[in-house]
Protein backbone atom coordinates (compact mmCIF):
# COMPACT_ATOMS: atom_id res chain seq x y z
CA UNK A 1 0.00 0.00 0.00
CA UNK A 2 1.26 3.32 -0.83
CA UNK A 3 1.58 5.89 1.90
CA UNK A 4 0.91 8.50 -0.65
CA UNK A 5 -1.43 9.01 -3.10
CA UNK A 6 0.53 9.10 -6.44
CA UNK A 7 -1.64 11.78 -8.07
CA UNK A 8 -1.75 14.42 -5.11
CA UNK A 9 1.48 14.63 -3.85
CA UNK A 10 0.54 18.00 -1.59
CA UNK A 11 -1.85 16.31 0.35
CA UNK A 12 -1.13 14.77 3.87
CA UNK A 13 -1.03 10.98 3.88
CA UNK A 14 -4.46 10.92 5.89
CA UNK A 15 -6.89 8.96 4.42
CA UNK A 16 -10.81 10.97 4.21
CA UNK A 17 -12.90 8.96 5.93
CA UNK A 18 -15.02 7.22 3.43
CA UNK A 19 -18.98 7.86 3.62
CA UNK A 20 -20.69 5.18 4.77
CA UNK A 21 -19.86 2.16 2.84
CA UNK A 22 -23.42 0.83 2.65
CA UNK A 23 -26.36 3.26 1.20
CA UNK A 24 -29.29 4.20 3.40
CA UNK A 25 -31.00 1.03 1.84
CA UNK A 26 -28.68 -0.95 2.71
CA UNK A 27 -28.11 -0.22 6.11
CA UNK A 28 -32.15 -0.77 6.02
CA UNK A 29 -32.05 -4.17 4.64
CA UNK A 30 -29.39 -5.05 7.54
CA UNK A 31 -31.19 -3.77 10.72
CA UNK A 32 -34.26 -5.50 9.22
CA UNK A 33 -32.63 -8.76 8.40
CA UNK A 34 -31.08 -8.68 11.98
CA UNK A 35 -34.38 -7.87 13.91
CA UNK A 36 -36.17 -10.66 11.40
CA UNK A 37 -33.79 -13.07 12.62
CA UNK A 38 -33.85 -12.75 15.86
CA UNK A 39 -37.86 -12.98 15.89
CA UNK A 40 -37.30 -16.15 13.49
CA UNK A 41 -34.73 -17.89 15.68
CA UNK A 42 -36.50 -17.74 18.66
CA UNK A 43 -33.95 -15.93 20.46
CA UNK A 44 -34.70 -15.89 24.28
CA UNK A 45 -31.48 -15.20 26.27
CA UNK A 46 -33.66 -15.71 29.68
CA UNK A 47 -33.95 -19.37 29.47
CA UNK A 48 -29.99 -19.61 29.74
CA UNK A 49 -30.44 -18.43 33.12
CA UNK A 50 -33.45 -20.86 33.88
CA UNK A 51 -32.98 -23.80 32.23
CA UNK A 52 -35.54 -26.76 31.53
CA UNK A 53 -34.07 -28.27 34.71
CA UNK A 54 -34.69 -24.86 36.70
CA UNK A 55 -30.94 -24.86 36.85
CA UNK A 56 -28.82 -22.43 35.34
CA UNK A 57 -26.56 -23.24 32.40
CA UNK A 58 -23.71 -23.47 34.38
CA UNK A 59 -25.37 -25.94 36.50
CA UNK A 60 -26.00 -28.29 33.80
CA UNK A 61 -22.80 -27.74 32.14
CA UNK A 62 -21.68 -28.95 35.87
CA UNK A 63 -23.40 -32.44 35.08
CA UNK A 64 -21.24 -33.44 32.44
CA UNK A 65 -18.11 -33.34 35.01
CA UNK A 66 -16.57 -35.27 36.02
CA UNK A 67 -15.88 -37.39 32.45
CA UNK A 68 -16.62 -41.38 32.81
CA UNK A 69 -12.89 -42.93 32.82
CA UNK A 70 -13.71 -45.58 34.18
CA UNK A 71 -12.00 -48.93 31.79
CA UNK A 72 -14.76 -50.41 30.98
CA UNK A 73 -16.41 -47.62 29.39
CA UNK A 74 -13.42 -46.56 27.63
CA UNK A 75 -12.91 -50.33 26.23
CA UNK A 76 -16.15 -50.12 24.83
CA UNK A 77 -15.58 -46.86 23.33
CA UNK A 78 -12.48 -48.32 21.18
CA UNK A 79 -15.03 -49.73 18.83
CA UNK A 80 -16.37 -46.93 17.41
CA UNK A 81 -13.45 -44.97 18.04
CA UNK A 82 -11.78 -46.75 14.94
CA UNK A 83 -14.91 -47.15 12.81
CA UNK A 84 -14.83 -42.97 13.15
CA UNK A 85 -11.24 -43.18 11.95
CA UNK A 86 -11.71 -45.87 9.49
CA UNK A 87 -14.81 -43.92 7.74
CA UNK A 88 -13.18 -40.78 7.59
CA UNK A 89 -9.90 -42.50 5.68
CA UNK A 90 -12.54 -44.35 2.85
CA UNK A 91 -14.49 -41.63 3.07
CA UNK A 92 -11.61 -39.19 1.94
CA UNK A 93 -10.14 -41.83 -0.67
CA UNK A 94 -14.07 -42.24 -2.06
CA UNK A 95 -13.52 -37.93 -2.16
CA UNK A 96 -10.64 -38.05 -3.80
CA UNK A 97 -11.86 -40.80 -6.35
CA UNK A 98 -15.16 -38.46 -7.10
CA UNK A 99 -13.10 -35.53 -7.06
CA UNK A 100 -9.90 -36.11 -9.53
CA UNK A 101 -12.03 -37.12 -12.46
CA UNK A 102 -14.98 -34.96 -12.34
CA UNK A 103 -12.01 -31.97 -11.54
CA UNK A 104 -10.12 -32.79 -14.42
CA UNK A 105 -13.06 -32.53 -16.69
CA UNK A 106 -13.85 -28.87 -14.80
CA UNK A 107 -10.57 -27.56 -15.73
CA UNK A 108 -11.10 -25.43 -18.36
CA UNK A 109 -7.40 -25.46 -19.56
CA UNK A 110 -8.08 -29.31 -20.06
CA UNK A 111 -11.29 -29.52 -21.75
CA UNK A 112 -11.38 -26.61 -24.12
CA UNK A 113 -9.45 -23.57 -23.43
CA UNK A 114 -5.50 -22.37 -23.27
CA UNK A 115 -2.12 -24.09 -24.62
CA UNK A 116 -3.26 -27.71 -25.42
CA UNK A 117 -6.31 -26.69 -27.51
CA UNK A 118 -3.77 -23.76 -29.67
CA UNK A 119 -3.29 -23.79 -33.13
CA UNK A 120 -6.20 -26.03 -33.62
CA UNK A 121 -8.10 -26.11 -37.48
CA UNK A 122 -11.46 -25.44 -37.62
CA UNK A 123 -12.77 -28.99 -37.29
CA UNK A 124 -10.71 -29.03 -33.59
CA UNK A 125 -12.72 -25.75 -33.02
CA UNK A 126 -16.03 -27.36 -33.19
CA UNK A 127 -14.76 -30.09 -31.25
CA UNK A 128 -13.67 -27.76 -28.70
CA UNK A 129 -17.11 -26.68 -28.40
CA UNK A 130 -18.35 -30.10 -27.82
CA UNK A 131 -15.72 -30.80 -24.90
CA UNK A 132 -17.63 -27.37 -23.29
CA UNK A 133 -20.50 -30.20 -22.39
CA UNK A 134 -18.57 -32.05 -19.86
CA UNK A 135 -16.67 -29.20 -18.70
CA UNK A 136 -20.32 -27.66 -17.70
CA UNK A 137 -21.92 -31.21 -16.57
CA UNK A 138 -18.66 -31.56 -14.54
CA UNK A 139 -18.91 -28.12 -12.70
CA UNK A 140 -22.63 -28.52 -12.04
CA UNK A 141 -22.40 -31.83 -10.63
CA UNK A 142 -19.44 -31.37 -8.52
CA UNK A 143 -21.73 -27.80 -7.00
CA UNK A 144 -24.77 -30.10 -6.15
CA UNK A 145 -22.40 -32.78 -4.43
CA UNK A 146 -21.16 -30.08 -2.05
CA UNK A 147 -23.69 -27.70 -1.97
CA UNK A 148 -25.59 -30.61 0.06
CA UNK A 149 -24.71 -30.73 3.60
CA UNK A 150 -22.79 -34.41 4.18
CA UNK A 151 -25.45 -35.06 7.13
CA UNK A 152 -28.21 -34.76 4.66
CA UNK A 153 -26.30 -36.96 2.12
CA UNK A 154 -26.03 -39.05 5.38
CA UNK A 155 -29.50 -39.31 6.30
CA UNK A 156 -30.39 -40.14 2.44
CA UNK A 157 -28.05 -43.08 2.24
CA UNK A 158 -28.60 -44.29 5.43
CA UNK A 159 -31.73 -45.27 3.89
CA UNK A 160 -29.98 -46.77 0.87
CA UNK A 161 -27.44 -48.76 2.18
CA UNK A 162 -29.12 -49.33 5.43
CA UNK A 163 -27.48 -48.31 8.82
CA UNK A 164 -23.51 -48.73 9.53
CA UNK A 165 -20.44 -46.72 8.62
CA UNK A 166 -20.59 -47.42 4.42
CA UNK A 167 -23.45 -45.09 4.96
CA UNK A 168 -21.10 -42.12 6.58
CA UNK A 169 -18.40 -43.37 3.82
CA UNK A 170 -20.87 -42.83 1.31
CA UNK A 171 -21.47 -39.45 2.46
CA UNK A 172 -18.16 -38.06 3.14
CA UNK A 173 -17.06 -39.46 0.01
CA UNK A 174 -19.81 -37.22 -1.89
CA UNK A 175 -19.86 -34.22 -0.45
CA UNK A 176 -16.16 -33.94 0.02
CA UNK A 177 -15.77 -35.47 -3.56
CA UNK A 178 -17.62 -32.03 -4.67
CA UNK A 179 -15.40 -29.73 -2.79
CA UNK A 180 -12.13 -31.63 -3.78
CA UNK A 181 -12.80 -31.43 -7.66
CA UNK A 182 -13.46 -27.73 -7.87
CA UNK A 183 -10.10 -27.01 -5.76
CA UNK A 184 -8.75 -29.82 -7.68
CA UNK A 185 -9.59 -27.62 -11.11
CA UNK A 186 -8.79 -24.72 -9.26
CA UNK A 187 -5.60 -25.90 -9.03
CA UNK A 188 -5.04 -27.39 -12.48
CA UNK A 189 -5.90 -23.92 -13.87
CA UNK A 190 -3.57 -22.45 -11.82
CA UNK A 191 -0.17 -24.05 -12.93
CA UNK A 192 2.05 -22.20 -14.29
CA UNK A 193 2.16 -22.25 -18.01
CA UNK A 194 6.11 -22.17 -18.87
CA UNK A 195 6.51 -25.84 -17.88
CA UNK A 196 3.59 -26.98 -20.11
CA UNK A 197 4.85 -24.93 -22.81
CA UNK A 198 8.54 -26.11 -22.23
CA UNK A 199 7.17 -30.02 -22.42
CA UNK A 200 5.12 -28.89 -25.72
CA UNK A 201 8.31 -27.26 -27.43
CA UNK A 202 10.09 -30.64 -27.56
CA UNK A 203 7.24 -32.19 -29.56
CA UNK A 204 4.87 -34.07 -26.57
CA UNK A 205 1.58 -34.94 -27.58
CA UNK A 206 -1.20 -34.11 -25.27
CA UNK A 207 -1.45 -36.66 -23.01
CA UNK A 208 2.52 -36.78 -21.97
CA UNK A 209 1.63 -32.92 -21.95
CA UNK A 210 -0.94 -33.28 -19.17
CA UNK A 211 1.36 -35.86 -17.71
CA UNK A 212 4.47 -34.31 -17.74
CA UNK A 213 3.75 -30.23 -17.63
CA UNK A 214 0.38 -30.31 -15.41
CA UNK A 215 0.29 -33.18 -12.76
CA UNK A 216 3.67 -32.65 -11.12
CA UNK A 217 3.42 -28.80 -10.77
CA UNK A 218 -0.09 -29.76 -9.04
CA UNK A 219 0.66 -32.65 -7.37
CA UNK A 220 2.08 -31.45 -3.98
CA UNK A 221 -0.94 -28.69 -3.70
CA UNK A 222 -3.63 -32.40 -4.25
CA UNK A 223 -1.97 -33.86 -1.52
CA UNK A 224 -1.91 -30.64 0.87
CA UNK A 225 -5.47 -30.32 0.01
CA UNK A 226 -6.66 -33.63 0.38
CA UNK A 227 -4.83 -34.01 3.57
CA UNK A 228 -6.76 -30.55 4.61
CA UNK A 229 -9.48 -32.50 3.67
CA UNK A 230 -9.02 -35.64 5.85
CA UNK A 231 -8.89 -33.71 8.84
CA UNK A 232 -11.88 -32.04 8.25
CA UNK A 233 -13.27 -35.57 7.28
CA UNK A 234 -12.55 -37.01 10.86
CA UNK A 235 -14.79 -34.41 12.23
CA UNK A 236 -17.86 -35.21 9.91
CA UNK A 237 -17.34 -38.95 10.69
CA UNK A 238 -17.56 -38.45 14.55
CA UNK A 239 -21.15 -36.41 13.89
CA UNK A 240 -22.01 -38.61 11.13
CA UNK A 241 -23.21 -41.12 14.13
CA UNK A 242 -26.10 -38.82 14.70
CA UNK A 243 -28.27 -39.87 11.79
CA UNK A 244 -27.28 -43.42 12.16
CA UNK A 245 -23.61 -43.31 9.84
CA UNK A 246 -21.88 -45.22 12.54
CA UNK A 247 -19.05 -44.25 14.93
CA UNK A 248 -18.86 -42.02 18.13
CA UNK A 249 -21.58 -39.63 17.02
CA UNK A 250 -23.77 -43.05 17.57
CA UNK A 251 -22.66 -43.35 20.78
CA UNK A 252 -22.68 -39.58 21.93
CA UNK A 253 -26.70 -39.94 20.98
CA UNK A 254 -27.33 -42.55 23.81
CA UNK A 255 -25.52 -41.37 26.61
CA UNK A 256 -27.13 -37.70 25.75
CA UNK A 257 -31.02 -39.51 25.45
CA UNK A 258 -29.86 -41.67 28.61
CA UNK A 259 -29.01 -38.35 30.53
CA UNK A 260 -25.73 -39.88 30.57
CA UNK A 261 -23.54 -36.50 30.82
CA UNK A 262 -20.36 -37.76 31.91
CA UNK A 263 -20.21 -40.23 29.44
CA UNK A 264 -21.62 -37.93 26.53
CA UNK A 265 -18.24 -35.42 28.08
CA UNK A 266 -15.89 -38.23 27.46
CA UNK A 267 -16.64 -38.93 24.21
CA UNK A 268 -16.95 -35.31 22.99
CA UNK A 269 -13.07 -35.63 24.55
CA UNK A 270 -12.28 -38.93 22.74
CA UNK A 271 -13.15 -37.28 19.48
CA UNK A 272 -11.20 -33.87 20.29
CA UNK A 273 -8.05 -36.28 20.62
CA UNK A 274 -8.95 -37.73 17.47
CA UNK A 275 -8.90 -34.86 15.70
CA UNK A 276 -5.74 -33.60 17.19
CA UNK A 277 -4.27 -37.09 16.34
CA UNK A 278 -5.49 -36.97 12.88
CA UNK A 279 -3.80 -32.94 12.57
CA UNK A 280 -0.47 -34.74 13.59
CA UNK A 281 -0.29 -37.76 10.86
CA UNK A 282 -1.68 -35.37 8.60
CA UNK A 283 0.76 -32.58 8.77
CA UNK A 284 3.42 -35.86 8.84
CA UNK A 285 2.13 -37.27 5.60
CA UNK A 286 2.71 -33.62 3.96
CA UNK A 287 6.35 -33.26 5.45
CA UNK A 288 7.51 -36.58 4.20
CA UNK A 289 6.04 -36.29 0.45
CA UNK A 290 6.73 -32.70 -0.42
CA UNK B 1 15.10 -43.46 -21.14
CA UNK B 2 18.67 -45.35 -20.54
CA UNK B 3 20.55 -43.18 -22.17
CA UNK B 4 23.47 -42.14 -20.28
CA UNK B 5 22.88 -38.44 -20.21
CA UNK B 6 19.65 -38.09 -19.19
CA UNK B 7 17.82 -34.98 -18.69
CA UNK B 8 18.41 -33.73 -14.69
CA UNK B 9 14.35 -34.52 -13.87
CA UNK B 10 13.83 -33.31 -10.39
CA UNK B 11 13.18 -36.28 -8.75
CA UNK B 12 10.24 -36.93 -6.60
CA UNK B 13 11.02 -38.39 -3.23
CA UNK B 14 7.31 -40.24 -3.88
CA UNK B 15 9.47 -43.47 -4.35
CA UNK B 16 12.32 -42.80 -2.88
CA UNK B 17 11.93 -41.87 1.61
CA UNK B 18 8.11 -41.51 0.60
CA UNK B 19 7.41 -44.93 -0.33
CA UNK B 20 6.95 -45.91 3.16
CA UNK B 21 4.11 -43.64 3.50
CA UNK B 22 2.60 -44.34 0.10
CA UNK B 23 2.60 -47.65 1.42
CA UNK B 24 1.12 -47.06 4.73
CA UNK B 25 -1.74 -44.86 3.17
CA UNK B 26 -2.51 -47.97 0.90
CA UNK B 27 -2.76 -50.17 3.95
CA UNK B 28 -4.91 -47.07 5.71
CA UNK B 29 -7.58 -47.24 3.04
CA UNK B 30 -7.63 -50.84 2.72
CA UNK B 31 -7.91 -51.46 6.58
CA UNK B 32 -10.99 -49.18 6.30
CA UNK B 33 -12.78 -50.33 3.21
CA UNK B 34 -12.51 -53.68 5.20
CA UNK B 35 -13.57 -51.94 8.32
CA UNK B 36 -16.47 -49.67 7.40
CA UNK B 37 -17.93 -52.52 5.15
CA UNK B 38 -17.73 -50.25 2.19
CA UNK B 39 -18.73 -51.21 -1.16
CA UNK B 40 -17.39 -49.29 -3.87
CA UNK B 41 -18.78 -51.80 -6.58
CA UNK B 42 -22.06 -50.98 -5.65
CA UNK B 43 -23.09 -49.07 -8.76
CA UNK B 44 -21.75 -51.92 -11.03
CA UNK B 45 -24.33 -54.09 -9.87
CA UNK B 46 -27.44 -55.00 -10.52
CA UNK B 47 -28.68 -55.02 -7.42
CA UNK B 48 -27.02 -51.83 -5.99
CA UNK B 49 -27.78 -50.08 -8.78
CA UNK B 50 -31.68 -51.02 -8.24
CA UNK B 51 -31.49 -49.84 -4.70
CA UNK B 52 -30.33 -46.19 -5.68
CA UNK B 53 -32.42 -45.71 -8.57
CA UNK B 54 -35.22 -46.71 -6.42
CA UNK B 55 -34.40 -43.92 -4.00
CA UNK B 56 -33.94 -41.52 -6.26
CA UNK B 57 -37.10 -42.60 -8.02
CA UNK B 58 -39.30 -41.80 -5.50
CA UNK B 59 -37.49 -38.54 -5.01
CA UNK B 60 -39.95 -37.53 -8.41
CA UNK B 61 -41.66 -35.66 -9.09
CA UNK B 62 -41.14 -33.39 -5.57
CA UNK B 63 -44.45 -32.20 -4.33
CA UNK B 64 -44.62 -28.72 -5.31
CA UNK B 65 -47.95 -27.82 -3.51
CA UNK B 66 -49.11 -24.72 -2.13
CA UNK B 67 -48.68 -26.00 1.93
CA UNK B 68 -45.59 -27.69 1.40
CA UNK B 69 -44.03 -24.94 -0.53
CA UNK B 70 -44.93 -22.79 2.55
CA UNK B 71 -43.26 -25.26 4.86
CA UNK B 72 -40.45 -24.88 3.11
CA UNK B 73 -39.96 -21.36 3.00
CA UNK B 74 -40.50 -21.16 6.43
CA UNK B 75 -37.90 -24.05 7.39
CA UNK B 76 -36.17 -21.96 4.66
CA UNK B 77 -36.05 -18.25 6.77
CA UNK B 78 -35.85 -20.04 10.28
CA UNK B 79 -32.04 -22.20 8.63
CA UNK B 80 -31.32 -18.74 7.43
CA UNK B 81 -32.13 -16.86 10.94
CA UNK B 82 -30.31 -19.53 12.84
CA UNK B 83 -26.98 -19.18 10.30
CA UNK B 84 -27.65 -15.42 10.90
CA UNK B 85 -28.04 -15.40 14.50
CA UNK B 86 -25.33 -17.24 15.08
CA UNK B 87 -22.97 -15.68 12.66
CA UNK B 88 -23.42 -12.84 14.65
CA UNK B 89 -23.21 -14.64 18.45
CA UNK B 90 -19.78 -16.29 16.96
CA UNK B 91 -18.10 -12.57 16.23
CA UNK B 92 -19.39 -11.67 19.90
CA UNK B 93 -17.42 -14.35 21.46
CA UNK B 94 -14.80 -14.47 19.24
CA UNK B 95 -13.77 -11.14 18.54
CA UNK B 96 -13.08 -10.29 22.47
CA UNK B 97 -11.64 -13.96 22.75
CA UNK B 98 -9.29 -13.62 19.87
CA UNK B 99 -8.38 -10.06 20.39
CA UNK B 100 -6.88 -10.92 23.58
CA UNK B 101 -5.22 -14.00 22.31
CA UNK B 102 -3.45 -12.06 20.23
CA UNK B 103 0.04 -11.26 21.76
CA UNK B 104 0.57 -8.21 19.57
CA UNK B 105 -2.61 -6.77 22.01
CA UNK B 106 -1.66 -8.75 24.62
CA UNK B 107 1.78 -9.80 24.96
CA UNK B 108 4.39 -8.47 22.09
CA UNK B 109 7.27 -6.58 23.83
CA UNK B 110 7.30 -3.48 21.82
CA UNK B 111 3.89 -2.63 23.59
CA UNK B 112 3.91 -3.47 27.28
CA UNK B 113 7.76 -2.72 27.54
CA UNK B 114 7.11 0.87 25.90
CA UNK B 115 4.10 0.87 29.02
CA UNK B 116 7.02 0.06 31.66
CA UNK B 117 4.72 -3.16 32.50
CA UNK B 118 5.01 -4.14 36.17
CA UNK B 119 6.01 -8.02 36.70
CA UNK B 120 2.35 -8.53 38.44
CA UNK B 121 0.87 -6.82 35.34
CA UNK B 122 2.89 -8.88 32.38
CA UNK B 123 1.73 -12.45 34.71
CA UNK B 124 -1.95 -10.82 34.40
CA UNK B 125 -1.33 -10.51 30.61
CA UNK B 126 0.30 -13.96 30.46
CA UNK B 127 -3.01 -15.28 32.03
CA UNK B 128 -5.84 -13.93 30.19
CA UNK B 129 -3.94 -14.54 27.13
CA UNK B 130 -3.65 -18.55 28.35
CA UNK B 131 -6.86 -18.27 29.32
CA UNK B 132 -8.45 -17.23 26.05
CA UNK B 133 -6.84 -18.92 23.44
CA UNK B 134 -7.49 -22.16 25.51
CA UNK B 135 -10.89 -21.27 26.04
CA UNK B 136 -11.15 -20.56 22.07
CA UNK B 137 -9.50 -24.05 21.20
CA UNK B 138 -11.88 -25.52 23.66
CA UNK B 139 -15.26 -23.87 21.59
CA UNK B 140 -14.16 -24.94 18.53
CA UNK B 141 -12.93 -28.45 19.00
CA UNK B 142 -16.60 -29.25 20.20
CA UNK B 143 -18.54 -29.76 17.04
CA UNK B 144 -21.67 -27.66 16.42
CA UNK B 145 -24.34 -30.82 16.87
CA UNK B 146 -22.75 -31.87 19.85
CA UNK B 147 -23.02 -28.59 21.55
CA UNK B 148 -26.87 -28.51 19.80
CA UNK B 149 -27.35 -31.59 21.84
CA UNK B 150 -26.06 -30.07 24.75
CA UNK B 151 -27.82 -26.46 24.25
CA UNK B 152 -31.28 -28.59 23.49
CA UNK B 153 -30.82 -30.53 27.17
CA UNK B 154 -30.61 -26.69 28.71
CA UNK B 155 -32.95 -24.48 26.33
CA UNK B 156 -35.11 -27.01 24.86
CA UNK B 157 -36.17 -27.63 21.26
CA UNK B 158 -36.52 -25.25 18.64
CA UNK B 159 -34.32 -23.22 16.35
CA UNK B 160 -32.69 -20.81 19.58
CA UNK B 161 -30.31 -23.89 20.68
CA UNK B 162 -29.15 -24.28 17.09
CA UNK B 163 -28.03 -20.64 17.94
CA UNK B 164 -25.92 -21.06 20.67
CA UNK B 165 -24.23 -23.51 19.05
CA UNK B 166 -23.32 -22.43 16.16
CA UNK B 167 -22.61 -19.29 18.16
CA UNK B 168 -19.72 -21.49 20.31
CA UNK B 169 -18.40 -23.46 17.46
CA UNK B 170 -17.57 -20.73 15.28
CA UNK B 171 -17.36 -18.38 17.92
CA UNK B 172 -13.70 -20.56 18.63
CA UNK B 173 -13.04 -21.07 14.79
CA UNK B 174 -13.26 -16.48 14.20
CA UNK B 175 -11.55 -16.49 17.16
CA UNK B 176 -8.96 -17.86 16.17
CA UNK B 177 -8.76 -16.65 12.74
CA UNK B 178 -9.17 -13.00 14.06
CA UNK B 179 -6.29 -13.08 16.29
CA UNK B 180 -3.97 -14.31 13.74
CA UNK B 181 -5.41 -11.32 11.63
CA UNK B 182 -4.37 -8.96 14.33
CA UNK B 183 -0.92 -10.94 14.99
CA UNK B 184 0.10 -10.78 11.20
CA UNK B 185 -0.38 -7.06 10.95
CA UNK B 186 2.21 -4.72 9.56
CA UNK B 187 3.76 -3.37 12.50
CA UNK B 188 4.87 -0.21 11.21
CA UNK B 189 1.47 2.56 11.57
CA UNK B 190 0.86 1.01 15.08
CA UNK B 191 4.48 2.08 15.79
CA UNK B 192 3.39 5.60 14.46
CA UNK B 193 0.05 6.12 16.21
CA UNK B 194 2.14 4.36 19.18
CA UNK B 195 4.53 7.40 18.89
CA UNK B 196 1.73 9.90 19.27
CA UNK B 197 1.18 8.73 22.44
CA UNK B 198 -1.42 6.47 21.59
CA UNK B 199 -2.00 3.87 24.34
CA UNK B 200 -2.30 0.03 24.27
CA UNK B 201 -6.15 0.30 23.70
CA UNK B 202 -6.36 3.40 21.66
CA UNK B 203 -3.52 1.73 19.37
CA UNK B 204 -6.11 -1.30 19.38
CA UNK B 205 -9.01 0.28 18.68
CA UNK B 206 -7.87 2.78 15.65
CA UNK B 207 -5.05 1.24 14.41
CA UNK B 208 -5.31 -2.27 14.76
CA UNK B 209 -9.03 -2.86 13.99
CA UNK B 210 -9.39 -0.51 11.21
CA UNK B 211 -6.15 -2.00 9.40
CA UNK B 212 -7.71 -5.69 9.56
CA UNK B 213 -11.25 -5.06 9.34
CA UNK B 214 -11.49 -5.97 5.56
CA UNK B 215 -9.42 -9.18 6.46
CA UNK B 216 -11.90 -10.06 9.52
CA UNK B 217 -15.28 -9.15 7.44
CA UNK B 218 -13.56 -11.73 4.67
CA UNK B 219 -13.42 -14.38 7.30
CA UNK B 220 -16.65 -13.43 8.96
CA UNK B 221 -18.59 -13.94 5.60
CA UNK B 222 -16.66 -17.22 4.71
CA UNK B 223 -17.79 -18.73 8.06
CA UNK B 224 -21.32 -17.36 7.19
CA UNK B 225 -21.28 -19.50 4.18
CA UNK B 226 -20.44 -22.43 6.51
CA UNK B 227 -23.39 -21.73 9.04
CA UNK B 228 -25.89 -21.80 6.46
CA UNK B 229 -24.85 -25.47 5.61
CA UNK B 230 -24.64 -26.64 9.40
CA UNK B 231 -27.94 -24.68 9.91
CA UNK B 232 -29.73 -26.43 7.55
CA UNK B 233 -28.74 -29.68 9.56
CA UNK B 234 -28.95 -28.42 12.44
CA UNK B 235 -32.59 -30.08 12.73
CA UNK B 236 -31.35 -32.97 12.74
CA UNK B 237 -30.75 -33.53 16.04
CA UNK B 238 -33.81 -31.13 17.09
CA UNK B 239 -32.83 -27.83 16.62
CA UNK B 240 -34.88 -26.17 14.07
CA UNK B 241 -35.05 -25.54 10.39
CA UNK B 242 -34.73 -27.44 7.23
CA UNK B 243 -32.94 -30.24 9.23
CA UNK B 244 -36.36 -30.68 11.19
CA UNK B 245 -38.53 -30.82 7.93
CA UNK B 246 -36.24 -33.48 6.03
CA UNK B 247 -35.70 -35.56 9.16
CA UNK B 248 -39.86 -35.70 10.07
CA UNK B 249 -40.49 -35.65 5.93
CA UNK B 250 -38.17 -38.79 5.81
CA UNK B 251 -39.36 -40.52 8.90
CA UNK B 252 -43.10 -40.49 7.43
CA UNK B 253 -41.52 -41.96 3.95
CA UNK B 254 -42.55 -38.76 1.88
CA UNK B 255 -40.02 -38.75 -0.39
CA UNK B 256 -41.83 -36.28 -2.54
CA UNK B 257 -41.74 -33.78 0.17
CA UNK B 258 -38.47 -34.36 1.38
CA UNK B 259 -37.29 -33.59 -2.84
CA UNK B 260 -38.68 -30.12 -1.83
CA UNK B 261 -36.61 -30.11 1.73
CA UNK B 262 -33.66 -30.93 -0.44
CA UNK B 263 -34.09 -28.16 -3.35
CA UNK B 264 -34.63 -25.89 -0.52
CA UNK B 265 -31.81 -26.63 1.04
CA UNK B 266 -29.65 -26.10 -2.48
CA UNK B 267 -31.41 -22.64 -2.93
CA UNK B 268 -30.46 -21.33 0.47
CA UNK B 269 -26.82 -22.80 0.01
CA UNK B 270 -26.56 -21.29 -2.99
CA UNK B 271 -28.17 -18.41 -2.49
CA UNK B 272 -26.02 -17.15 0.94
CA UNK B 273 -22.74 -18.20 -1.50
CA UNK B 274 -24.12 -15.59 -3.94
CA UNK B 275 -24.92 -12.59 -1.17
CA UNK B 276 -21.88 -13.25 0.53
CA UNK B 277 -19.69 -13.09 -2.63
CA UNK B 278 -21.31 -10.03 -3.45
CA UNK B 279 -21.09 -8.17 -0.49
CA UNK B 280 -17.33 -9.44 -0.37
CA UNK B 281 -16.90 -7.49 -3.39
CA UNK B 282 -18.87 -5.03 -2.16
CA UNK B 283 -17.37 -4.16 0.95
CA UNK B 284 -13.81 -5.37 1.10
CA UNK B 285 -12.14 -2.89 -1.09
CA UNK B 286 -9.61 -5.02 -3.11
Amino acid sequence: MAPFPQSSPWILPTTKPKSSPLSFTGWFVLVAALVGSYHLAEISPGKLLHTQGGSSLWGLLAEFFPPDLSAEFLLYLIVPTVKTIQISIMGTALAILIGLPLGILATSTLTFAGILFEGGSLSRSSRRRLWMLPYLLARGGLSLLRSIPEIVWGLLFVRIVGLGPFAGVLAIGLAYGGMLGKVYAEILEGVKQSPVEAVRAVGARRFPLVVYGLFPQAFPNFVAYSLYRWECAIRSAAILGLVGAGGLGQEIEVSMKMLNYPQALTIILVSFILVTLVDRVSSWIRRTLL
Amino acid sequence: MTAPNASPVQSRPLWGAGKTVVLLVGAAILWSYLGTGSNLLLPFQADGRHQVALFFSQLFPPNLSASLLTRALRGSLETLAVSIMGTLLAVLIGFPLGALSAYTVMGNRRFSEAEGSSAVARLWRRLIYDGSTLLLNFLRSVPELFWALIFIVAVGLGPFPGVLALGFHTGGVLGKLYSESLEALDSRPLEALQATGASTLKVFLFGMVPLALPQLLSYTLYRWEVNIRTAAVLGVVGAGGLGQDILVAMGLLHYQDLATFLIATLAIVIAVDFLSTFLRLRLIPS
